[in-house]
């Protein structure tokens, strides 16, 4: 036992497994950062035209035409905007005319094109408390819904969505935002969040039609009302200013945007379908 | 209970189904956490070795900022670095924004703090058993730091996987910073918001399994390394 | 040979709070000889070896050495210290000794061999890969005076080596001690076992309250102790 041929020495060893360990993860982070760079344009666009499954339809269409990727950031149309804003994208798809108008007015965006549109839809439980299934005018469903004090849960979060709720209880000349927290649930989320939410409390919310298809969680829900022409939900789409953001995409942008807006577009958006229904419809095929 | 019955059933359908775009989401998750970690482990480690011996005034006011950055929500560090890499924003022109680089630096700066937090912690109580030795041997700062790192190892392989931990559960951070793109930026944790926001509560529970298994996994092959380094030894 | 000996404490005190620890310590040690010091507890036996070593700095009085090699009391072949539980890092016994060696810039193709040789001689060659921490308290004693014993100092500082090992360790300890004395290596020792003092010392400082209060070559102290506490102490008297 003494002496003898030394083994391996523990601390040497050790030091090169961690050694060995550290480079190969550094190695394999750099190959993560250093995604190839095919030519891509980043998209700001909303959680309903994302998750309705839309942009999985369309986007492969036009890479195929052109070779040009379509990086997609869905958010809430207010999130986007600001985004845009900021230059952090180069196009712009969502639902909200007079913030989208605002944006091309304050010089952020080029023009606003509009695309296509869907509507909105309320939902609400099976056994619809507040007894507004089938009505036909959306006003008075919501004035019902304030009246009887049924849960409600809204986006609260900014969105289009938001906005277009927020606007129609104004029409119906009801103040919400009074009862919050009350009957009145803001959850300050994406749809598919509120929905779930809705679901689970056995509320009523306001939602448009292709997140509503899409949503598998809907356990009590259903369409309650639908049809009120004041629901259309109209879609656009802007280039987001070049001249305020020397970085934005412009060229591989707008070659994005006048493709959606060509009858190959339009096509691949009327041809978009969810258990058979058609989602979108689209707007701007070109009067000829 | 269905759903949650459900979950499971999808998660062992995707961990045996070797899905691609599920492969592709794991790969990434690993690859920006783990970069997190090293980065963090690269700076987080000798600066918690320096803190745990070194003696200024102020010391105690550093100790404590990052011992209350353990619990910097991950949406606030997301935010921080959006405005940051924002093009808007006076790291704008690196154009990172929306990239894995982007979420790893958000978890860098998530899980810095706690790595060297805990390593101060853990080299501290090391450095009181071995001051006298040290300054019997005349050892140097820098020396005592490197000796700290390597005596401490076993607790900071744990620290480092603590740092893993917090890196690859949150969202708040890279959903902001890496906008969840499709094959881009996606990875476990911004899939499984995704799912949820689309209702399918089975797939999103399904990939909350996926991420406990690959944890799971980690850790177990971070613990035989361990038993395999000390050889039976009692630290 | 070149020396850093003497080493000259002059008027070193220590406080703490105002709380006097050590007080006017006046000690000279020259090249021969080797020290027991001892005292009962809390006299200030460990304070003063660590302010000798250059662990503390003294509050009061100073350090000096004096030899032809003073001006660098930290290099290699000069001081080195074992401490009453030894303090051994988590690695192989042999790994240990080399650390201390690379510490005190030890030449790199000698360290092994250096490291192999003091283990050699403090009989630890068969578990020179096993893991300090696996070792017996006595093997770990070794190993401590082995790493010190590597770094062939000129003086050798010892805080109760022996004071947690049962005899026959505590015998094979003094033995390498002698070892080590007998290579040439001053010795300046801290033990509270007075047959041990007087095994392994030529002479003996006492302490007693944070100050010396007799040195005596080793039969005088014990034979004829001058001063009334030294007495009671040999006798085995508390001194409060």
């Amino acid at each position: 036992m003494t002496g003898g041929p030394r083994l391996r020495r523990p601390c040497s060893s050790i030091t090169r497994t961690w050694a060995a360990l550290f480079v190969s993860i550094t190695l394999f982070g750099a190959a993560g950062v250093a995604v190839a760079d095919a030519p891509y344009i980043t998209l700001a666009s909303t959680t309903s035209t994302d998750n309705s499954g839309l942009l999985d339809e369309i986007l492969p269409k036009f890479k195929q035409a052109s070779g040009v990727d379509v990086r997609v950031v869905a958010v809430g149309t207010g999130q986007a905007l600001r985004l845009a804003r900021n230059g952090d994208a180069d196009v712009l798809m969502v639902h909200d005319r007079k913030s989208e108008e605002k944006f091309v007015a304050d010089g952020f965006g080029v023009k606003r094109h509009p695309l296509m549109h869907n509507d909105f839809i309320i939902v609400g439980p099976r056994d619809d408390a507040a007894g507004v299934r089938g009505v036909s005018d959306v006003g008075q469903a919501l004035s019902t819904i304030a009246d009887e004090k049924v849960p409600f849960v809204s986006r609260g979060d900014d969105s289009g969505t938001h906005k277009a709720e927020l606007r129609l209880w104004t029409a119906a000349q009801r103040d919400p935002s009074e009862a919050s927290g009350t009957w009145y649930r803001e959850t300050g989320s994406g749809m598919g969040a509120t929905l779930n939410t809705a679901a689970a409390m056995g509320a009523y919310a306001f939602v448009d039609r292709g997140t509503w298809l899409a949503f598998k969680n809907r356990l009590d829900l259903e369409i309650v009302v639908v049809g009120d022409p004041r629901l259309m939900n109209p879609y656009s789409v802007i280039l987001v200013n070049p001249e305020r953001h020397a970085h934005v995409k412009a060229r591989e942008a707008q070659r994005f945007i006048d493709w959606l807006l060509s009858p190959a577009g339009q096509k691949a958006i009327g041809d978009f379908r969810v258990n058979g229904e058609v989602l979108f419809v689209p707007d701007a095929i070109a009067a000829p | 209970m269905e759903s949650l019955l459900q979950a499971f059933v999808t998660a062992f359908r995707l961990l045996t189904s070797f899905d691609a775009d599920l492969v592709e989401i794991v790969l990434l998750s690993l690859r920006v956490s783990l970069m997190a970690v090293f980065l963090a482990a690269l700076v987080g480690l000798p600066l918690g070795g320096w803190l745990a011996i070194a003696r200024f005034p102020g010391r105690r006011i550093v100790i404590a900022t990052l011992n209350a950055m353990m619990g910097l929500p991950p949406v606030v560090v997301g935010l921080i670095v959006y405005l940051l890499l924002s093009r808007a924003g006076p790291l704008g022109w690196l154009g990172w924004l929306f990239t894995p680089t982007a979420m790893v630096v958000a978890q860098f700066l998530l899980i810095m703090p706690l790595v060297a937090a805990l390593s101060r912690q853990a080299l501290e109580d090391l450095f009181e058993e071995y001051d006298a030795l040290f300054r019997s041997l005349r050892v140097g700062t820098l020396g005592v730091v490197q000796t700290l790192l390597y005596e401490g190892r076993h607790r900071l392989l744990t620290t480092l996987l603590a740092g893993y931990g917090r890196a690859i559960a949150e969202v708040g951070a890279v959903i902001i910073v890496g906008g969840n793109i499709a094959h881009v930026t996606r990875v476990m944790t911004t899939a499984i918001a995704l799912e949820t926001s689309k209702g399918d509560l089975p797939l999103a529970l399904g990939l909350g399994i996926v991420l406990l298994f690959i944890s799971l996994l980690l850790n177990a092959l971070a613990a035989l390394g361990q038993t395999r380094a000390s050889e039976t030894v009692t630290p | 040979m070149t020396s850093i000996l003497p080493l000259e404490l002059r008027g070193v005190g220590f406080a703490v709070n105002g709380n006097e620890l050590l007080a006017d310590i006046d000690l000279r040690f020259e090249a021969v000889d080797r020290t027991m010091i001892v005292g009962p507890n809390g006299a200030g036996k460990s304070l003063l070896l660590r302010i000798a070593h250059g662990l503390l700095s003294p509050t009061a009085g100073e350090v000096q050495w004096h030899g032809p090699r003073a001006s660098d009391p930290s290099a290699l072949g000069t001081q080195a210290m074992v401490f009453e539980r030894p303090v051994l890092l988590r690695r192989s016994a042999q790994a240990n000794v080399e650390y201390a060696l690379r510490c005190v810039g030890c030449d790199r193709e000698v360290v092994t061999e250096k490291a192999r040789a003091a283990l050699a001689q403090t009989g630890l060659l068969s578990v020179a890969e096993r893991h300090a921490f696996v070792l017996s308290s006595g093997e770990r004693q070794r190993l401590a005076l082995a790493r010190a014993w590597a770094l062939e100092p000129e003086v050798l500082f010892l805080d109760e080596p022996t004071s947690a090992l049962d005899p026959s360790a505590t015998r094979v300890v003094e033995e390498i001690i002698e070892a080590i004395a007998n290579a040439g290596t001053r010795v300046i020792m801290i033990t509270h076992d007075l047959a041990q003092a007087k095994r392994l010392g030529d002479e003996v400082v006492f302490m007693n309250r944070g100050r010396v209060l007799e040195r005596a070559p080793v039969d005088r102290f014990f034979d004829a102790p001058t001063s009334q506490e030294a007495a009671a102490f040999i006798k085995g008297e508390l001194l409060w």
